[in-house]
């Protein structure tokens, strides 16, 4: 089984729409939505919801009024700054948003009056698709714990694969290099950087580049809108060149893009002649021969763990 | 008065606004750029850094000279951080919040706080701009700590202008936290709407007060309009769809320097933003 993450560092660089485009191509596939914090693919897969669960992610620290014997020691303990002191109503209360759920304030309130309930940080869902079976989730606005809902989403989409005998998971992952997107990585066997041509494209994609080799995940390089400044896709393809990652194609700046996504389709339902249509084909093409596809090594201890 | 400029969807041109947006007023200005996964402002303002610092978190060392393996640390940590053995303490630096929990517990002085470095932030200027931005380190994943530290260092005296990350999670509040005002940026297409319908909501779970810029109008179609009139959100500025300012963007340039009639259009901005935090602040 192999799985397909697709990724940028910036947003915005098309990794949705060519995932999707990606869709209409792949055989025997499973998708993944590793997006969890503005996931977007379901808007052109338009999936029909088979299973939906909720994702409890943490717990939140409550203090009970009651029990409080005001003595601070919460206040002290926290290094979130999430309990606050209201001096005229002399009440300790936790700040949701800033909580981080590590409960040392619960374990160390002297009088026990700290609840600690578990929070519904999101939704998770199993869902068919015109293209396929598609695992994908929502974080609850201003929620925590991104990655393990993440982890989820992908540990399903392999379930999914294993159980069909499926051979290929394909996943749209989150924007950045922090947290949500270093859960997407682990045990992937390729990453497909899309990068655009800008200043800001470059500068990102060599962050995702050295989280790739830091995690040692074989990664490729797409350029998106490539013909926007053929200077920085020289630049691009130099760079590349140089970090040994191989450029799997580079696809112009068609609007046929953003006309297909209004459709709710791939560019292929939309249109396959169009240009984008033609360059997206030979990506994927080049992308199944590459040798760290075809055969994957095992080069992620976690496997073995 | 602290303005925050974020999204939801990434690439809708956060940064184009905030770096032309702290160009154009005729106040001090610090630009605060909290976007510290994929930071870019300085890519586009070029400032002097004279100043650079790491943000750290403690870790947990254990001194097994003291410890007597009774397992607290263990018990505490909500994130599996810390393995008491049988002879031996195992930690997981990847795993750990620094919630500083193990080092409060320990009954013998046993964990000792180790640093580690999240990232940095650098200090500078530009063309008269106070400039700070933080970079998470390549393999890190708190993000928070390192917003919160750059956010620190917000002068009262001057317009503060924070670029966010995209997204609605955690990164994102410690960047909109307590700011007067959000401005949202997206571009009029399908997934540009969905995910400015989770800002929003976002938004509103913080309660300040907040307005919309549309990028890119003329690409797409009208549902974003159509919502933002259905939500009483106002529309304070429209960046046509022009393949002039995106090849102005790729080069790094910036677009009031190669638009200038740009210039008044972002002064025209900052007093409408102006004038709404006045408003919501006599709501309130």
């Amino acid at each position: 089984m192999r799985e397909l993450v697709i990724l940028s560092g910036k947003g915005g660089t098309g990794k949705t729409s060519i995932t999707a485009a990606f869709a209409s191509l792949a055989e025997n596939r499973v998708f993944c939505d590793a997006d969890v914090d503005a996931a977007d693919l379901h808007l052109i897969l338009k999936p029909d919801f088979k299973f939906s669960s909720e994702f409890k992610g943490g717990n939140e620290a409550v203090i009970k009024p009651d029990e409080c014997t005001q003595c601070g020691r919460c206040l002290e303990v926290c290094r979130f700054d999430a309990v606050k002191f209201d001096a005229d109503t002399n009440t300790f209360e936790v700040d949701t948003i800033e909580c981080e759920g590590c409960g040392v304030c619960v374990d160390l309130c002297p009088e026990q009056a700290i609840d600690f309930p578990e929070v519904v940080c999101g939704q998770w869902y199993i869902s068919e698709t015109r293209l396929g079976p598609m695992v994908h989730a929502r974080l609850g606005i201003a929620q925590e714990n991104s990655g393990k809902l993440v982890a989820l989403v992908r540990q399903e989409a392999r379930k999914i694969a294993k159980d069909k005998n499926l051979d290929l998971i394909l996943t749209d992952g989150p924007p950045g290099i922090g947290c949500p997107v270093i859960a997407s990585i682990g045990q992937a066997t390729a990453l497909l950087i899309i990068a655009e041509p800008t200043v800001s494209g470059i500068h990102d994609m060599e962050r995702v580049g050295q989280l790739s080799r830091h995690f040692n995940i074989p990664a490729m390089v797409c350029i998106n809108k490539y013909d926007l400044n053929p200077d920085q896709t020289k630049k691009i393809e130099t760079l590349a060149r140089e970090s040994d990652i191989a450029v799997v194609g580079k696809i112009s700046f068609d609007q046929t893009f953003t006309e297909s996504m209004i459709q709710a389709k791939t560019i292929f339902e939309y249109n396959e002649d169009s240009q984008a249509s033609i360059e997206v084909r030979q990506v994927w093409d080049n992308i199944l021969s590459r040798p760290e596809f075809k055969n994957p090594v095992t080069n992620n201890i976690m496997q073995h763990l | 008065m602290i303005i925050s400029i974020a999204s939801g969807k990434g690439g809708t041109g956060k940064t184009t606004i905030s770096t032309n947006l702290a160009l154009s007023i005729d106040q001090e200005v610090q630009l605060l750029d909290c976007d510290v996964e994929e930071p870019n402002s300085h890519l586009f303002i070029n400032p002097v850094i004279d100043k650079k610092e790491q943000v750290i978190a403690p870790v947990p060392k254990i001194d097994l000279e003291k410890c007597t393996f009774c397992k607290k640390c263990m018990d505490i940590c909500r994130y599996g951080a810390i393995a008491v053995l049988k002879k031996d303490v195992l930690t997981f630096e990847n795993l750990c919040h620094s919630c500083g929990g193990c080092f409060e517990v320990c009954p013998e002085n046993a964990v000792i706080e180790k640093e580690r470095s999240l990232g940095e932030i650098e200090h500078g200027t530009a063309r008269g701009i106070s400039f700070i931005h933080g970079r998470l380190e390549v393999g890190q994943v708190m993000a928070p700590p390192i917003i919160k530290k750059v956010r620190s260092y917000t002068d009262p005296n001057r317009v503060t202008i924070i670029d966010a990350p995209p997204g609605t999670s955690c990164p994102v509040i410690a960047a909109m936290n307590n700011a007067d005002f959000i401005l949202l940026v997206t571009e009029p297409t399908p997934f540009g709407l969905h995910d400015l319908k989770l800002a929003v909501e976002t938004v509103r779970i913080l309660d300040i007060p907040h307005g919309l810029v549309i990028n890119r109008a003329g690409l797409g179609n009208d549902d974003v309009k159509h919502y933002a009139q259905k939500e009483h959100l106002p529309i304070l500025m429209e960046i046509p769809f022009d393949k002039k300012i995106a090849r102005i963007y790729s080069k790094g340039q910036m677009v009031v320097d190669k638009l200038p009639e740009y210039k008044v259009k972002f002064q025209d901005l900052f007093r409408k933003i102006e004038q709404l935090v006045e408003k919501g602040g006599q709501n309130k």
